[in-house]
């Protein structure tokens, strides 16, 4: 496939990259390309939800979008959460909770996290769970993942 | 190689015959995982993604039509009421970040035969509209399958829509699989009343290499259900009819054994399936009964 240039917004910047090819993921154009390895990559089939960002404002694993559909759209990766070095209240709430182990699943969980949050505001366990249900945790467990969401609901509520 | 990206469907469909050898994308989900483990290097790939009007529905008639590029997501957040047994499904598919990319056209076009929504289109007597530069063509749901991963489009032709009966009675789906997300059905069975018509629609998947009907199980529910006369008052079926159903469900399954299951299990699991599909379905009839008239 020829190389192609991608032109889109990652985090509220332009972005792009030339010489791509258009069959890679979106997830290798932002951790190869564009430098931003927040976005883990594990699995590259959509099961581990390690690579979960925003695309267009849609909860997408990375890997599963082509660089080439990435082209013009606008990309909020985990980097994208925090303002600054300050950590986001749903990033501290994980901190707090002690739901980081290894932490590669951490970031995924986070951007998952974010966009249940933004839905609703006070999930109840079984919504959190299924709303997680895309991201893989190998080593703490869900019980402190699930503690830290109902924090994080807490601490984000409006008001 | 080429990356192909039509703006209109128009321009799709002529990209398409421009180049046969082109693999249709759009939400990715199933082509990506074999871009990204070089299980595929396509001649082209045609990105249906950036299509304007491909992601969308309306209904007419008592049909809804979806185009190829409606998602799980959508199905489930505005099509329930319409399309119950189809949203049900869609909300055992994968996880949300899948939901969000998935469309049942690609679904469709990849004819995995553990494809999550195939069963309720073939109990719902769903219909695949399809269309190259030579014309438009439709194809029944149940003849669109010839196999694992294979299907009747011809090189130059695109799924353009899915056009779904909106549902005549309650529809109700089952699917088994390790955990409740995140999981390739070991096998699934939808259930679809059409009180008006009289007719049961039923859809098997993973349990034969194409998603199948169990038509025998169906008429023989017909059948029983005008014999008895459940049909005027929805009274609560007899152990003899609901185990009758499930049985001819179960001997209608051809499956194999794999790595998600062997094939043993897989018809215990569907006659099982099948009763539930059916108490679940019925009930919901014997409370509802004078609306769904």
């Amino acid at each position: 496939m020829d190389p192609v240039l991608i032109e889109l917004t990652v985090n509220g910047r332009s972005r792009t990259a030339e010489n791509v090819w258009a069959g890679e993921s979106l997830l290798y154009l932002l951790r190869e390309r564009l430098g931003l390895r927040g976005s883990k990559d594990a699995c590259e089939q959509g099961e581990c939800g390690s690579c979960s960002v925003y695309l267009d404002g849609e909860l997408v694993c990375a890997c599963l979008v082509s660089a080439g559909q990435a082209d013009g759209a606008e990309v909020v990766t985990v980097e994208g959460l925090s303002d600054g070095e300050a950590l986001h209240p749903i990033q501290q709430a994980y901190v707090s909770e002690g739901a980081v182990q290894c932490g590669f699943c951490t970031p995924g969980l986070i951007v998952a996290t974010h966009c249940l949050l933004d839905a609703n505001s006070d999930p109840s366990d079984a919504e959190i769970r299924e709303a997680l249900a895309g991201n893989l945790c190998r080593c703490t467990g869900y019980e402190k993942i699930v503690s830290a969401v109902r924090l994080a609901a807490t601490e984000t509520a409006p008001g | 190689m080429d990356y192909l990206r039509p703006r209109t469907w128009q321009d799709a469909v002529a990209l398409k015959t421009e180049n046969p050898a082109a693999v249709p994308i759009n939400g990715g989900t199933d082509l990506m995982v074999d871009l990204n483990f070089a299980r595929c290097r396509p001649a082209a790939l045609l990105d249906l993604s950036h299509l304007d009007g491909l992601k969308r529905w309306g209904k007419s008639n008592g049909t809804v039509e979806l185009w190829a590029g409606v998602t799980y997501t959508d199905v489930l957040e505005h099509l329930g009421t319409d399309l119950p047994v189809l949203a049900i499904a869609s909300r055992t598919v994968g996880s949300p970040q899948i939901r969000n990319r998935g469309t049942i056209g690609g679904n469709l076009a990849t004819a995995s035969p553990a494809g999550d929504s195939h069963p309720p289109l073939l109990a719902t007597g769903a219909t695949v509209r399809v269309e190259s530069m030579r014309g438009v063509r439709d194809v029944p749901v149940g003849s669109f399958f010839t196999g694992p991963k294979r299907t009747v489009l011809e090189p130059d032709e695109l799924i353009r829509s899915v056009l779904v009966p909106t549902a005549r009675g309650p529809q109700q789906f089952s699917k088994v699989g390790t955990r409740n997300a995140m999981v390739i059905a070991v096998v699934s069975f939808a259930l679809a009343f059409d009180v008006a018509g009289r007719h049961v629609g039923t859809g098997i998947g993973s349990a034969a290499p194409t998603p199948i009907e169990a038509a025998g199980a169906a008429a023989y529910l017909e059948q029983e259900l005008d014999r008895g006369g459940y049909w005027q008052d929805y009274r609560e079926l007899p152990a003899g009819i609901v185990e009758g159903f499930s049985e001819r469900v179960a001997a209608a399954a051809r499956p194999i054994d794999d790595v998600r299951g062997p094939a043993r299990y897989r018809v215990h699991a569907l006659r099982v399936m099948a009763r539930r599909t059916l108490r679940w379905a019925w009930s919901a009839l014997a409370t509802d009964g004078s609306r769904a008239h």
